[in-house]
């Protein structure tokens, strides 16, 4: 086990490797000088040259690259040019909303869907079933954007129930935090929702006609144990793959409904950055988000473990 | 052994009918079905893929998809009819007094739970156990059906072992609470032969250590021979014959059941003969023959057998036979074939 968790980290590596390659590729094929946009428009191009000297961009391209994912290997990110600070101190700055944001979505995603999937599954044709999968499949089709602006709109404006945007962090009172969070995370979750949803209910669907649940009601097994005991976990596999998955997205694509609420997560942090040429910046925050993806998927392959006795490892 | 409680009748399917509502219309895959299993008696269910013998036996515990299923006739247990149970009163006979075996061991354990959980939810459904009690319970009752190591394997999940032991553990489950009718669809199919004839001598073992009555529902003859004392031939949906193991052996009176019989590969005899086969194929339920329904079939039909359906129809003691010349093809079978003798030897 504890192998096994050593070899996922250790393969980071070349997905850091490559990440890095392509990230710092893109950075130095899309034009803006970062030295001209720091210094404004009425810099001269002695100024510039100076800059440019000063944060290494003179150098060969490949020479940058070693000496700056030389020292991500070691954990220096690198320092913004713009806001002078460290990239990581910047990005872990960044993460708490961003964080924060992403779990109160998929909790209330994983809420809500499980139930209604399950529900669907088991009376599956009834209206039930039709009324969920048509809510569904408006949660997929409606964009975030969209469905923040009119929760704002309604609970915000019309209705004044909750804020309209805006973030309060933890130390602020749990309460206040999730106050804020509620609008948003339901505007970045209803897809997760409509995902889990529907992989929920299509997994149940399989394992409801399995042999071993026949083997179950012989048995004499109440139709709730069977769908809660015998059904769901068998079918848990799937599901968790989506939440995995769709975990990752949630934190790194974050950023639409991070605008629409102005929430300062990593999102904003990185459309900034981008604006600013803050290369530094971009690059370690997109690698931190790559790591942070590896590191979800460890975990759901960990938990893939839990719930099936197959894929455990390593077992005696 | 076969005290007076053999005489006893434990289940009674009267008349059963079976329809699925499907999309092309309402279908019946079990027409019309009657027959009876003693306490302590192994019935065989013997018939081709499709012939209705797995929807008879899960219609017994109602296992079908009530949604789309309607059942016709009654199925008395005790005296007590299962198709009228409520279904918190059929959950009390499901498991305890009628427990059912599968076909396919491979699918039929539920893979994330450690098969001592599931012979233990069993025991903890249908009888008043302690946690402690069920668990040791579940070791007695793998212990019973020949498990080496129950301690050890109570513990394990069904990937971790063979067909035939998990076959085993399907079989302590079932029996763990003591039903009094035992329903094995095709136990031992999906099974290699000697793992098979294992598996079979331990349900006949613990069938007679119960007194249990079963069901055996399969298309091996062999299996026939070897376990049953009565059976119960179907064709398309119906019983066409009914009888004791060996007068089925020795004279079959059904055109098809006698061509089942000729179809079983002899292990003496010339190898380069072609094995019997019944011409034709079993017609799908959408068309079903208008008279006998095994009439395209069988070589000796007539006007009568294509036009009208015959009755399931008793004749001497306990035999039944739904045949329009059954008396005939007989005589003429008993002119020309000394076989009866030999062949009641299959299972003495």
């Amino acid at each position: 086990m504890k192998g096994y968790i050593l070899k996922r980290l250790l393969s980071l590596i070349p997905v850091l490797l490559v990440v890095a390659v392509v990230v710092f590729l893109l950075m130095h094929i899309t034009p803006g000088d970062p030295a001209a946009v720091i210094l404004g428009p009425e810099a001269s191009p002695a100024e510039v040259a100076e800059l440019r000297e000063e944060l290494g961009l003179n150098k060969p391209p490949i020479e940058q690259f070693v000496s700056w994912f030389g020292n991500v290997l070691q954990g220096d990110f690198g320092t913004s040019i713009f806001m002078k600070q460290p990239v990581s101190q910047a990005f872990f700055e960044h993460l708490g909303p961003t964080l924060s944001l992403a779990i109160m979505a998929q909790v209330l995603a994983i809420v809500v869907a499980i139930p209604l999937g399950v529900l669907a599954a088991k009376f599956r044709g009834s209206i039930l079933d039709q009324t969920f999968m048509g809510i569904s499949l408006l949660g997929i089709s409606v964009p975030s954007f969209l469905l923040g602006l009119f929760l704002i709109l309604l609970v915000g404006v019309e209705l004044k129930w909750l804020p309209v945007a805006g973030y309060k962090s933890i130390d602020a009172g749990l309460l206040n935090h999730i106050k804020y969070l509620i609008l948003p995370a339901i505007a970045l979750g209803s897809m997760q929702a409509a995902l889990i949803a529907r992989m929920t209910r299509s997994s149940m669907l399989d394992v409801l006609n399995a042999n071993y649940i026949k083997t179950a009601r012989s048995k004499g097994v109440k139709e709730t144990i069977i769908v809660i005991k015998h059904t769901l976990r068998n079918a848990f596999i799937p599901i968790l793959t989506i939440i995995g998955q769709t975990f990752g997205t949630l934190v790194a694509g974050a950023a639409v409904v991070e605008t629409v609420f102005n929430i300062p997560g990593i999102g904003q942090l990185i459309i900034n950055s981008v604006e600013r040429r803050d290369f530094a910046v971009i690059q370690g925050s997109v690698l931190l988000i790559a790591v942070s993806y590896v590191l979800i998927n460890l975990v759901i392959d960990l938990l893939y473990g839990v719930i099936d006795p197959r894929v455990r490892l390593g077992r005696k | 052994m076969r005290g007076d409680t053999m005489t006893e009748l434990l289940l009674e399917v009267k008349n059963l009918k079976v329809h699925f509502e499907t999309e092309n219309g309402t279908v019946t895959a079990v027409d019309d079905v009657s027959f009876s299993v003693k306490r302590g008696e192994t019935v065989g269910v013997v018939g081709e893929s499709g012939c209705g013998k797995s929807v008879t036996a899960e219609s017994i515990l109602r296992l079908l998809n009530e949604k789309h299923t309607n059942y016709e006739g009654n199925i008395l247990f005790e005296e007590k009819d299962i198709l009228k149970l409520s279904y918190s009163e059929l959950q009390k006979v499901r498991g305890n007094d009628i427990s059912m075996i599968f076909q396919d061991p491979m699918s039929s354990l539920n893979p994330v739970y450690t098969v001592g959980n599931q012979i233990v939810e069993a025991l903890l459904l249908h009888q008043n156990l302690t946690k402690k009690e069920a668990e040791s319970k579940a070791v007695e009752m793998l212990k019973l059906t020949g498990i080496p190591l129950p301690e050890k394997r109570v513990n394990e999940y069904p990937h971790e072992l063979s067909g035939g032991m998990r076959q085993r553990v399907m079989i302590a489950m079932a029996l763990s609470c003591k039903p009094k009718l035992l329903i094995a669809d095709e136990p031992t199919t999906a099974l290699d032969v000697t793992t098979q004839s294992q598996i079979l001598d331990l349900i006949n073992e613990l069938k007679d250590e119960f007194n249990m009555g079963t069901i055996m529902i399969t298309h091996d003859l062999g299996v026939v021979a070897e376990v049953c004392t009565k059976v119960v031939v179907m064709y398309l949906g119906q019983v066409i014959e009914e009888a004791s193991v060996e007068s089925i052996f020795s004279s079959p009176l059904h055109p098809y059941t006698q061509g089942l019989l000729k179809s079983i590969p002899q292990i003496e005899g010339p190898r380069d003969e072609k094995l019997y086969v019944i011409e034709g194929k079993v017609p799908t339920l959408t068309q079903i023959p208008k008279g006998c329904r095994f009439a395209p079939r069988c070589e000796f039909a007539t006007e009568i057998c294509r036009d009208k359906m015959p009755q399931l129809e008793s004749y001497e003691n306990d035999l039944k036979v739904r045949c329009w010349h059954f008396k005939d093809i007989q005589e003429k079978r008993g002119g020309m074939n000394g076989s009866r003798n030999e062949s009641q030897t299959v299972n003495s």
